[in-house]
């Protein structure tokens, strides 16, 4: 067993952490009020290289391992849920899809911007009336004359509207198979006419991720579109969505520890009956407790990026690590604005702003229920 | 244009946790809480000679005394883009002094064909703020010291911006080789990308030893210093001290009344 980072990933958790610490936490605050997307500080993190991370340097990305990924979404998440999720959101929803099921022409063309950063991609599954059960799709996707024709809606998609947006990879409905239907994924470009972007709404946290409703009216795009095989995306997106868990899992993880961090050197300063509030055990364990939980979910969450690493199945062990270290970050959470009394409900601490966005990791890229029936179908119940 | 620039790896003394214990020989403070960091005046003199590498080409060589964990600051001085480095490790180093320290960068540098060498002003631990210019005096190089702008006029000098009190900006002409050490806030240093992590993983950082250096053993570290650190102490706690304890209220309010019967407001 080897529990240790490499030397080159000590560094860059070093690199990142103190990017974030100078160049986000700081503006973290004024930004959330804005609810504009941070296009500068995205512009910097794509500089280093974060924008790219496990795409291979033949295609413009880093050539890292998903364990140097994570620790990126971790360690930005520590300080910025929204710049985690939408540096994780671009890679695992944007870019891997291309990376993954592109033919060579649509890597070259797509992906090199994207992993530079330059550009921004998004992945479109979740409809009106198909979250959970994406399977549900009701969006189409009809071929005519060489082109595929789209009609349809989707909603909540990340990344899908800034002006950097280069594309957004939608499931569609491309006909019928066996008595079922025949979903596949199609890569829609931004400013395609007959595609409409919604304004953004108006979120409980996350304010500063680009998050809109879609809708495609008799929208067409080449038949080269087609991303991966025609029929195949179902399966497709159930593989993204793994990849997608390793990142919101570790996104968690930095909530969670920020969350610790802003705790205990609160109670540590806060003096009430004259003493720090940290010398009652009812404090004190509340950090204990939430020093269990990141832990344990960023071993959880590192295994999940190890296996990945290996080139191994790692559907489980992402289920596992998304689930419990979402769970984790929203209790730390609770218990980190609990610690600050009335100050954590005001804006001007952080946990106020990480409470905000806790909540919302347990019900992207699968809610809790959907992770548990993943887990439970694995059992064979 | 050839360049070295001196890093130290210093406790991080931005972390709050960072407390400060005399050890049990009176003569070190116990390390084993400490998280390191680059020296910062340091940093700024690696962003310096990377900036200068950029515009005018050549090789920037970092150069460190210190342990093996000390590779860590600098291998990213070389993630940032540094070409080479030479770390100076014996145990017969330590409590070395200004001179034994600045000897030993010496032999370090003393044959490489260096153009300009570089080291912050001040380390942030010891606070000698006189290695570097030692070094020039060892080396029988001009020297200028507290710099916060360098320009190249031509492959032989150098216009420098030195910072005085007031914000006052002395600028010099100097001739290469030469040495500077370089102060905070002359440039805004870069992170590194992943891309220079990995590289510089695969650069290599070569390794002096006493006998590497062609040094004797009397002239590094304690037999070679003319300054000899005895013993480290906390200052005691005055008379004319006045702690005010309480909550953030109560004192806030006693410190006013303090200040105003002082007539300090
Ligand atoms: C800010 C934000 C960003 C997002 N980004 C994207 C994106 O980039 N791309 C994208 O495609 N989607 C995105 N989503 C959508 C997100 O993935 C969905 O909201 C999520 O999958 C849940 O779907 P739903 O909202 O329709 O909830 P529903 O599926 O309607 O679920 C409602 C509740 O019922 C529960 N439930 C449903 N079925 C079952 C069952 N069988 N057993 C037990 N409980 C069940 C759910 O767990 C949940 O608690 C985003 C959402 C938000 C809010």
């Amino acid at each position: 067993m080897e529990f240790d980072l490499n030397e080159e990933q000590t560094m860059f958790r070093q690199m990142v952490r103190e990017f974030a610490d100078k160049e986000i936490a700081p503006y973290a605050e004024e930004l959330d009020g804005t609810g504009e997307f941070p296009y500068e500080i995205q512009a910097k993190m794509a500089d280093l290289g974060l924008y790219g991370l496990p795409i291979p340097e033949e295609y413009g990305g880093a050539g890292a391992d998903f364990v140097t990924y994570s620790i990126a979404v971790e360690e930005i998440g520590r300080v910025s849920a929204s710049l985690s999720i939408s540096m994780a959101a671009h890679t695992s929803l944007g870019s891997m899809p291309i990376y993954l099921f592109g033919t060579e022409e649509q890597k070259q063309r797509w992906l090199v911007d994207l992993a530079q950063g330059r550009k921004l991609g998004a992945f479109g599954l979740t409809e009106p009336e198909a979250g959970s059960d994406a399977g549900a799709t009701r969006t189409t996707a009809r071929l005519a004359a060489g082109e595929w024709v789209i009609n349809g809606t989707k909603c909540f998609i990340t990344n899908s509207g800034t002006d950097i947006t280069s594309h957004v990879t939608i499931t569609a409905v491309t006909g019928e198979h066996g008595g079922g239907k025949e979903i596949s994924n199609i890569l829609i470009p931004a400013g395609t006419p007959g595609f409409d972007v919604a304004p953004s709404y108006r979120k409980m946290g996350w304010h500063n991720s680009d998050t809109h409703e879609l809708s495609f009216t008799d929208c067409r795009v080449p038949e080269g579109h087609l991303l991966g095989e025609r029929g195949g995306g179902f399966k497709a997106f159930l593989k993204i969505l793994d990849c997608g868990r390793i990142g919101v899992a570790a996104l968690s993880v930095g909530l969670a520890q920020g969350c610790l961090d802003e705790s205990v050197s609160y109670a540590k300063s806060r003096i009430q009956f004259g003493q720090p509030i940290g010398r009652n055990q009812g404090i004190s364990f509340k950090c204990a407790d939430m020093l269990v939980e990141v832990e344990l979910a960023r071993l959880a969450t590192l295994k999940a990026a190890w296996l990945a690493d290996q080139g191994r199945p790692y559907t489980r062990e992402a289920a596992i690590a998304k689930l419990f270290a979402s769970e984790a970050a929203m209790r730390a959470a609770n218990s980190a604005v609990q610690i600050h009394g009335g100050y954590g409900y005001i804006e001007d601490y952080p946990v106020c702003r990480y409470f905000r966005d806790a909540k919302i990791l347990e019900i992207g890229e699968g809610t809790s229920e959907v992770q548990r029936i993943v887990l439970s179908r694995m059992l064979g119940l | 244009m050839n360049i070295v620039v001196c890093v130290k790896q210093v406790p991080d003394t931005s972390d709050p946790d960072t407390e400060v214990h005399i050890d049990g020989t009176g003569r070190g403070v116990d390390q084993s809480k400490f998280s390191f960091v680059i020296n910062d005046a340091d940093n700024y003199a690696v962003e310096e000679a990377i900036l200068l590498k950029e515009k005018h080409g050549g090789e920037v060589t970092v150069v460190n005394i210190g342990p093996e964990a000390a590779n860590q600051v600098i291998r990213m001085a070389l993630a940032k883009g540094g070409d080479a480095a030479i770390r100076l490790d014996d145990e017969k180093f330590a409590f070395s002094d200004v001179l034994a320290t600045a000897r030993l960068l010496q032999s370090a540098v003393k044959d490489g064909g260096f153009d300009l060498i570089m080291a912050g002003c001040l380390a942030s631990d010891d606070g000698y703020g006189a290695v570097g210019v030692t070094l020039a005096q060892l080396l029988g190089l001009p020297h200028a010291a507290m710099v916060k702008t360098v320009e190249v006029i031509d492959d032989k000098k150098l216009k420098v911006g030195r910072e005085l009190e007031g914000g006052l900006l002395e600028m010099n002409e100097i001739e290469m080789p030469c040495v500077l050490t370089i102060q905070t806030g002359g440039n805004e240093p870069r992170y590194a990308s992943f891309k220079g992590i990995r590289e510089a993983s695969k650069k290599e950082i070569k390794v002096m030893d006493l006998g590497a250096t062609g040094l004797a053993e009397d002239q590094v570290g304690e037999a070679g210093s003319c300054a000899i650190m005895a013993q480290y102490s906390v200052p005691e706690v005055g008379e004319l001290a006045e702690i005010l304890e309480g909550d953030p209220g109560t004192t806030s309010a006693r410190l006013a009344e303090i200040l105003k019967e002082k007539g300090l407001v």
